[in-house]
């Protein structure tokens, strides 16, 4: 099988692989690079679970083709914390109960953090819409909504 | 077995393009097929040209590059008339992939924002230049060749242009039906009025019946009762997961007069 | 936020109030991985050289398989193995052959026949999931198409194509002797002829997938000593481990299950379909194997909630006492039995809901359909007939022009009450969530509803199980010859009445089999359940709202202290005449290879190891 290279900079490191015709972004961080932290939940665009960051905007990891990737900075919820030190979305998601099954909190941390980066200080329909493409099944929305207002205040506070 | 072919520009990607090919925009309608092993194709044809995401005024249009993605359309000025439709394609993460392009190839329930395309009477320009008016191209995509570089739309005036997207799912859901309406006006009275229904067949449709019976009238509640009565005429919606023909026929009328007399959705 | 208010001024005195951890807030224990995203999965486990597994399946409704061509797939790059049903070394069962219950009736891939869209016939293990998917699509299936039924109503027809060879009348057999689960309690017909009001009503609910967002799946490898791992999204790990077993016929000592992480469940990861492919590929191959549902599968393919289908019909007084009440109900199971069988004796023992109703009738059909085997979902056998329940005294509160909740707290059951399934109500607390609703809802109730109490008025006379009229109509197999009515009662040719008896004790249907299945009441947290009988003193309380009594009341038989149940009913089931014959003595139990490990006795099944869960 033909294999094709590709590089790129995941959650800060310089990461090189070959990976098959056809590969995904997801399978390749997952299995290629041993980033488990994006999840499969649909392979179609529909859950959300797979966001990852590409050069900070939130992408489907599952509907991005690999070698799209070559040469850009990808996030994961796995670079999020910095060393032992939580980052406060993940501090306020552990808090305020942000998550029960926990398999969607990957691509919701992805979609907030994203929202974060660009509006400090959102409304609450903003952070809906951020994450409207984001779907929770056991949770419920309102916690997760919840957890990422208090991040954002934290995370103001810090910059002030 | 799949490969993937990249190349620097379209009309090099054209001439690649064999019936085992598939052009890949932003992945979205593309690598769902990789990923439930779409036995159709087996070549992925993609192109590092970044120009396709332009958008930019040209005489009295607005050119939108084939790779532009909604995310790019709710950016730029020149579309500001079409942000709340790619705003309604999809979460943050399908906007930024989703390109206009492929939105022209999307399937039933997909392409809102081609609906749009067809009220606004785009213009489709292909890799080799020539160029097709949206609703031929729309009847016949299925078997086109060539890649699609560009289309462009003219800009609306003021109120003119209305979109609403009809789902069961809030803040987002796939279409139940999406309805674009260009209404321009003559002395306060509509004419030569544009009505597209997404959703509502294989393809976006214009409601042509429901255009006719706009011809002439004043924008009010009296004025649309007519088109409002044959606003199904020509549509041919099927039934699927998200609502049954049946349905779709019944509330059509009603969403089209919400979005004619800019009611609030309920 | 959300916020929780507790009621503990409502039955304060039966509880210690020392909870330590209900009520405050406490951060979930493994919230650390998910918010880090290391939370193990069944997927979040890597092989160095794991196989993916895809399943052909069935395009039809209902189809003969004539043939089976692999050979292409055979020949496909990347393709190690293709699992054809005959691969499977005990390629029947149904789920609860766990606990004995049903007979086996589902292949593993299926060889014969096809019964549902999506039905697996072969399975193949290739090195990449997309090879896996090139080779599915190139074997060739000769299916004879057959006609289906996707009602649960035109399957009981004589001529209804059927669904399942194990069950011919596309009923699950209840108790060897009835295609339905009957339930009788007191009269209905007299019931309803002496009811000012008969009200009726039809409902249904569809099936409804759980679609959790992690779909099922499982990866099994092998280990050393002839063992295998598994790494699976089951949330039943033990029935996972027990099907697998038995299905490959091997001793579950050689099975080593990992679960525990599920991404979302609801009741849709029980089934254990993943697992035993998974662990078979693995053994074929003597290689790691990944098999999982894709989203298309779980939505199509994973067994949802099914179908339900009631009609209830009431006998009303114009004071809004509810005299008798009849359900006729259809579970649809789908093409095999999976876990409807039980929803529904589960659903029958729930029966009349929570109302105290002294004339109670019941039939409750298990029936398949070529649709989607039917499973578990929170609360299944219980939601949809509670949902109808509902809807219909919604409905009697119309036809009385009484206000709604009034009307249920005029017919809810009280302490010592007894249900219609032949055990006393306890702990109810239906009259104070009414009345708390309607203070939230701010519904105005009349100060004598508001005034009433479930410890109060309940027992007595209530306590009665009164005269029952019996039939034995619907018997297996006799919906095949003729077409006979499906209510209660209608088209028996005979009927029979069981004596009415009086309880001064708490009725188990079943007694426990062993001792230390006596529940301990020091572990119920009920101070009362250890302080004797479960009945509350008997109190001629002014407000309580007299429980319909028949003209002619039959005289409880004081020499009756306790039910006696039936032999071959695990929920009563009331025959005629009254039992006189003892069951059979068990037969001694037969262990046979390879299971030598695990339980050796008669009840229990050989598929599981260690105690029994208490």
């Amino acid at each position: 099988m033909v294999k094709t290279p590709i590089r790129f900079t995941l959650n800060g490191s310089e990461t090189a692989l070959f990976v098959d015709g056809g590969a995904n972004l997801l399978d390749t961080l997952r299995r290629g690079v041993g980033d488990l932290s994006p999840k499969y939940g649909c392979g179609q665009g529909t859950c959300g679970t797979c966001t990852v960051l590409i050069d900070g905007e939130p992408h489907l990891s599952c509907l991005t083709l690999a070698e799209t990737a070559e040469g850009r900075s990808i996030e994961t919820t796995n670079g999020l914390a910095n060393g032992a030190e939580l980052h406060p979305l993940q501090k306020a998601f552990m808090e305020n109960f942000g998550a029960q099954c926990g398999y969607c909190t990957p691509g919701m941390l992805m979609a907030a953090k994203a929202l974060l980066s660009k509006n400090p200080n959102p409304s609450r329909e903003e952070i809906v819409e951020a994450i409207s493409g984001n779907i929770c099944r056991c949770t419920g929305y309102e916690p997760i909504i919840d957890a990422i207002m208090i991040a954002a205040g934290q995370l103001r506070g810090r910059v002030a | 077995m799949l490969t993937v072919e990249t190349f620097d520009t379209l009309v090099q990607a054209a001439s690649a393009m064999t019936p085992q090919s598939r052009y890949l925009g932003g992945g979205t309608l593309v690598m769902r097929g990789v990923n439930y092993g779409d036995q159709s194709f087996q070549r992925i044809v993609r192109v590092k040209d970044r120009s396709l995401r332009e958008i930019r005024s040209e005489g009295g249009r607005i050119v939108i590059g084939a790779g532009a993605t909604m995310a790019n359309v709710m950016a730029a000025s020149e579309t500001a008339f079409l942000a709340n439709v790619a705003r309604q394609v999809g979460g943050p993460a399908v906007r930024n992939m989703a390109t206009v392009g492929g939105n022209l190839f999307a399937e039933h329930p997909y392409g809102d924002f081609t609906t749009a395309l067809l009220a606004l009477d785009a213009t489709v320009r292909l890799s080799d230049g020539s160029e097709q008016p949206i609703e031929s191209f729309l009847s016949s995509r299925s078997s086109m060749r060539g890649l699609v570089a560009s289309v462009s739309v003219p800009r609306p005036m003021g109120d003119e242009f209305r979109f609403r997207k009809v789902s069961r799912v809030k803040p987002k859901g796939v279409s139940v039906m999406s309805i674009a309406v260009w209404l321009p006006r003559q002395g306060g009275r509509i004419s030569q009025a544009r009505i597209a229904f997404g959703a509502m067949g294989a393809t976006p449709l214009r409601a042509k019946s429901a255009e006719q019976a706009l011809d002439g009238v004043n924008l009010d509640a009296q004025g649309i009762e007519r088109a409002l009565s044959v606003a199904t005429t020509g549509l041919n919606p099927t039934d699927d997961s998200l609502a049954s023909a049946w349905y779709r026929n019944e509330v059509a009328p009603v969403h089209l007069r919400r979005v004619l007399l800019g009611e609030e959705s309920r | 936020m959300s916020s929780i208010e507790f009621r503990k001024d409502l039955f304060a005195d039966e509880r210690d109030d020392t909870l330590k951890e209900i009520g405050k807030p406490t951060i979930r224990q493994d919230i650390l991985g998910h918010v880090t995203g290391r939370s193990p999965y069944f997927d979040d486990h890597l092989f160095d050289g794991l196989l993916h597994m895809r399943c052909v399946r069935s395009p039809h409704h209902h189809a003969r398989i004539r043939s089976i061509d692999t050979s292409a797939a055979d020949r496909m790059p990347g393709v190690r193995r293709v699992i054809r049903p005959e691969d499977v070394p005990n390629n029947l069962n149904t789920l609860l052959s766990l606990i004995n219950f049903g007979k086996d009736d589902e292949a593993l891939l299926q060889g014969k026949k096809v019964a549902y869209v999506g039905e697996p016939v072969v399975a193949i293990i290739a090195e990449t999931e997309r090879q896996a998917r090139d080779a599915v699509a190139v074997v060739r299936v000769d299916y004879e198409v057959l006609p289906h039924v996707l009602d649960v109503e035109e399957a009981l027809e004589p001529n209804a194509p059927v669904v399942s060879e194990t069950y011919p009348n596309n009923t699950f057999d209840y108790h060897d002797l009835y295609d339905h689960q009957k339930l009788r309690f007191g009269d209905v017909d007299k019931g309803f002829a002496e009811a000012d009001h008969i009200v009726e009503g039809r409902y249904q609910m569809s099936p409804i997938e759980q679609a959790p967002t992690e779909t099922c799946g499982a990866i099994a490898a092998p280990e050393t000593n002839n063992r295998f791992v598994c790494y699976t999204s089951t949330q039943a790990l033990f029935f996972s481990l027990g099907t697998t077993a038995k299905l490959l016929n091997m001793p579950s000592s050689q099975l080593h299950f990992i679960g525990g992480t599920v991404g979302g469940g609801f009741g849709g990861k029980v089934d254990s379909l993943h697992e035993p492919l998974a662990v078979l590929g693995s053994k074929l191959t003597g290689a790691p194997v990944k098999f999982t549902f894709d989203r298309a599968e779980e939505m199509q393919v994973g067994a949802p909630r099914g179908a339900e289908r009631w009609f209830i019909k009431d006998g009303v007084m114009n004071d809004g006492r509810i005299v008798a009440r009849q359900f006729t109900g259809f579970f649809d199971s789908g093409a095999y039995t999976r876990l409807s069988s039980y929803a529904i004796i589960k659903g029958t023992g729930h029966l009349p809901g929570p109302y105290s109703i002294p004339n109670v009738a019941s039939n409750v059909y298990c029936v398949y359909t070529n649709r989607t085997p039917a499973t578990a979902m929170r609360g299944f056998g219980i939601t949809g007939v509670d949902f109808s329940i509902e809807c219909h005294m919604d409905k009697v509160a119309e036809t009385v022009r009484m206000n709604p909740i009034e009307l249920r707290i005029l017919n809810s059951y009280r302490d010592g009450d007894m249900k219609a399934h032949r055990r006393l109500a306890k702990n109810t607390a239906l009259i104070e969530c009414c009345q708390v609703a309607a203070g939230k809802a701010k519904w105005p109730i009349s100060a004598d509803a508001a005034a009433q109490s479930s410890l109060q008025g309940g027992g007595g006379d209530r306590a009665i199980i009164p005269e029952t009229v019996t039939d034995q109509a619907g018997r297996i197999g006799e919906r095949r010859r003729s077409k006979i009515p499906t209510a209660p009662g209608e088209g028996a040719t005979s009927k029979g009445r069981v004596a009415a008896g009086s309880s001064v004790a708490p009725i188990v249907a079943v007694p426990p089999q062993r001792d230390d299945m006596v529940i301990d009441p020091s572990r119920t947290g009920h101070r009362k359940a250890g302080a004797g009988p479960a009945v509350p003193p008997v109190q001629a309380t002014p407000q309580a709202p007299p429980r319909y009594t028949p003209p002619t009341p039959a005289a409880p038989v004081q020499t009756i202290p306790s039910y006696t149940p039936p032999p071959a009913a695990p929920v009563v089931q009331p025959s005629q005449p009254a039992p006189a014959v003892q069951p059979p003595a068990p037969e001694p139990y037969q262990p046979s290879e390879p299971f030598q490990k695990g339980i050796k006795r008669p009840g229990v099944s050989r598929f599981i190891s260690g105690t029994r869960r208490r």
